[in-house]
C-alpha cells in the first residue's frame, strides 16, 4: 500500500485526513461509528479563554448543497478542555488538535498557553475566521496587519506546530495567508465558512437568530479550492485544505490543487464514517495510478 | 437517568409504507439481522438520497418497535423535500439510518397514573412509550390532538395500549379545542406523570398545565438539527445549565430543566 504519511510543520500525521473543527465535537462523538485512530487528525471543537454560550437557537439552516450555521463558538473554556475534556481524549491514537479562538490578541494567547501545557495535543488550530462571533473571531482574519499581530503574538507563546485557519470572506486571500506565514505560523487551513444569510418568506423572519452565519457544504467547494490553489503557490508553508469534501476524490482534487493535508467537515454530518472512507479512497486513488506516496499528488495539477 | 446505547449507521428495508392520510406516512422498516437496542423517546437520523439540493438527514421520532416482527416504524409528516422525499419510498426501498440516537423517555420505577399528551405527528413518540409504559403494567391514557378528524393518527393501535382521548380543532372527532381544553384535564389531581410531544405552543401549554397542578413532566423537543451526535452543537435548547443539545441531552427534557415561560 502507498504511503499515506505527510508532514506538517512538526507534525506527522499518518494520512492527509483530519476532521474540522465544530463538525466531530471531540471525536468521542463518533467512536460508535469508526476508528478513531484511523484518521491523520481530529481538530476539536473551537475552544477560547473564557466560556462562551454561543448564540441563541436557531443556529442552522439547511441551505441547497449547504448549511449554514451560527454556533458562535459555544464552549466550556480552556481551563474546563484541559481539564475535564483533555484526560478523556489523550490517548486517542491519532493527532488531536485543538482549534483555538479568542476575541482580543490577550484571549487568543492566553488560550493557546494553556493548550501549550496538553503534552497530547502537538498542535493548535488558530481560528481568525469565525464570522459568527460579533467581537474578534473574523475581524482579525480579514486584514493581512491584524492577522499578523495576533499570529506574531501566539507564535511567542505557543512552541507546537501552529496552524492559522483563515477566511474566505476577504479580498484577497493570498495577502492575508503571506502575512501569516511571515508572521511564523508553521501551516494555514483553509475555508472557514463564507458569510451567509437565509430568509424564510413566509414569516418575513430570518432563519438564524444572528440573521448571518457561516455557510458550509458541497455548495462552498469551488470557492475553497480556487482559494487553496492560489494560497498553495504563493506560500512555502504547507497548506491545509477544506470546504464541502463529501468524497475521496474531493479530496484528491484539493491534494492536486496544493494541500497537503484535508478536513472533513459538515460531510460528517450526512455520514458519521465519511472520514475513514476517504482515508480509504485516496489509497486507493494512490495505488490506481501507480503512486508510492500521497506526497506524488500534493500540487500535482497540471495547468 | 440517561442510558447510553450504542449507535448504529445502517440500511432498513422498507417492509411497507402506509399512507394514514394525504401528508403522512407509516415506514415499516426490517432487515435480515436483529435491529439494535432501542426505546421510546428516541429518534432516528434518516438520509435523504437521490433529492436535488437536500444535503442533511432528517431526525424522526421511534413510533414503534416491533420485535416479533424485526420492525421500526417511522411517521413521517410532509413538510418539505426531504420528508417529501421518504413519503414516495415504496416497499422494497432501502433507507439509511443512524440510530438510536437520544436519551428517550423516563419511565416510571413504580407503577403510577400517567398521560401521554400529543398534537399532529407529535403523536409518534408516544406510541412506544405507551407500549413499554405496558409492559412495566401500566395502562396510560393518550390525549391526542389534532386539527380535524383526518389528522388523528394511529386511533387503533394507541387503542390497543390504553385508553384514548381526541380533540379536534373544529370538533370533528372527540372534544372540541386544544389538548389543554379537554375535559379530562379539569378533574382534580388524576395523573402523576404528563409526557408530551407536539408543537412548541401545545408542549408549552401542557408544560404550563404541569407546572401549575404540579405535576411531573417530560417534553420531546424537535429543534432544527445537523449532525445528531451533540458535535455541531445547532440543536440547543436554553436550559436551566444553559445550552444543551436536544440531539443529546434531549430530545426529552423535564419542564423543570428548561428556562421555558411557564
Amino acid at each position: 500500500m502507498a504511503d499515506l504519511s505527510v508532514r506538517i510543520g512538526n507534525l506527522l500525521l499518518k494520512n492527509p485526513v483530519m476532521t474540522a473543527s465544530g463538525t466531530f465535537g471531540y471525536g468521542v462523538e463518533y467512536a460508535d461509528f469508526i476508528d478513531l485512530s484511523r484518521l491523520g487528525g481530529i481538530i476539536v471543537k473551537g475552544t477560547t479563554m473564557a466560556p462562551r454560550e454561543g448564540n441563541p437557537y436557531p443556529r442552522m439552516a439547511e441551505t441547497p448543497m449547504g448549511m449554514l450555521n451560527a454556533v458562535g463558538i459555544q464552549n466550556k473554556g480552556a481551563r474546563y478542555f484541559a481539564e475535564k475534556i483533555y484526560p478523556t481524549i489523550k490517548d486517542i491514537d491519532t493527532n488531536m488538535i485543538v482549534n483555538v479562538s479568542g476575541s482580543d490578541i490577550d484571549s487568543y494567547v492566553a488560550a493557546a498557553g494553556v493548550i501549550d501545557e496538553l503534552d497530547r495535543i502537538p498542535a493548535i488550530e488558530l481560528n481568525i475566521s469565525c464570522p459568527n462571533v460579533r467581537q474578534g473571531g473574523m475581524a482579525f482574519g480579514v486584514s493581512a496587519k491584524a492577522a499578523a499581530e495576533v499570529v506574531e503574538a501566539v507564535r511567542k507563546a505557543y512552541r507546537k506546530t501552529l496552524i492559522v485557519k483563515l477566511s474566505p470572506n476577504v479580498t484577497d486571500i493570498v495577502s492575508i495567508a503571506k502575512a501569516v506565514e511571515d508572521a511564523g505560523a508553521d501551516s494555514v487551513s483553509l475555508i472557514n465558512t463564507l458569510l451567509g444569510m437565509a430568509v424564510n418568506a413566509e414569516t418575513r423572519k430570518p432563519i438564524l437568530s444572528t440573521v448571518t452565519g457561516g455557510m458550509s457544504g458541497p455548495a462552498v467547494k469551488p470557492v475553497a479550492l480556487r482559494m487553496v490553489w492560489q494560497v498553495a503557490q504563493a506560500v512555502k508553508i504547507p497548506v491545509v485544505g477544506l470546504g464541502g469534501i463529501m468524497t475521496a476524490t474531493d479530496a484528491v482534487e484539493f491534494l492536486l490543487a496544493g494541500a497537503t493535508a484535508v478536513e472533513i467537515g459538515t460531510a460528517n454530518f450526512v455520514d458519521p464514517t465519511v472520514s475513514v472512507k476517504v482515508v480509504d479512497g485516496i489509497a486507493d486513488y494512490l495505488q490506481r495510478h501507480d503512486m508510492k506516496s500521497v506526497n506524488e499528488i500534493i500540487g500535482g495539477l497540471e495547468t | 437517568m440517561q442510558q447510553i446505547m450504542k449507535k448504529h449507521v445502517c440500511d432498513l428495508t422498507v417492509a411497507e409504507a402506509v399512507w394514514l392520510h394525504e401528508r403522512c406516512i407509516l415506514l415499516k422498516l426490517t432487515r435480515d439481522e436483529v435491529l439494535p437496542p432501542m426505546k421510546a423517546g428516541q429518534f432516528a437520523e434518516v438520509r435523504i438520497d437521490d433529492t436535488p439540493g437536500v444535503l442533511l438527514r432528517r431526525p424522526i421520532s421511534i413510533h414503534r418497535v416491533v420485535r416479533e416482527k424485526n420492525e421500526l416504524w417511522l411517521l413521517v409528516q410532509t413538510v418539505g423535500r426531504g420528508t417529501q422525499r421518504l413519503a414516495m419510498l415504496q416497499n422494497g426501498d432501502v433507507l439509511n439510518v443512524m440510530l438510536p440516537l437520544g436519551n428517550g423517555f423516563t419511565l416510571p420505577e413504580s407503577p403510577c397514573r400517567t398521560l401521554l399528551v400529543g398534537g399532529g405527528v407529535g403523536v409518534a413518540p408516544l406510541l412506544q412509550l405507551g407500549v413499554e409504559l405496558r409492559a412495566l403494567g401500566m395502562r396510560p391514557t393518550f390525549l391526542l390532538g389534532a386539527r380535524t378528524a383526518n389528522d388523528v393518527l394511529q386511533m387503533r393501535e394507541f387503542g390497543q395500549v390504553g385508553e384514548v382521548c381526541v380533540t379536534t380543532e373544529d370538533g370533528s372527532m372527540g372534544e372540541s379545542g386544544f389538548v389543554t381544553q379537554h375535559s379530562l384535564l379539569k378533574r382534580k389531581d388524576t395523573f402523576d406523570r404528563i409526557y408530551c410531544c407536539g408543537p412548541k405552543p401545545m408542549m408549552m401549554a401542557v408544560a404550563r398545565y404541569a407546572h401549575e397542578h404540579e405535576v411531573w413532566c417530560e417534553v420531546s423537543l424537535e429543534n432544527r438539527m445537523a449532525c445528531g451526535l451533540g458535535a455541531c452543537l445547532c440543536c440547543v435548547e436554553k436550559t436551566k445549565e444553559g445550552h444543551r443539545c436536544v440531539c443529546t441531552d434531549g430530545p426529552v427534557f423535564n419542564i423543570c430543566d428548561l428556562t421555558w415561560p411557564i
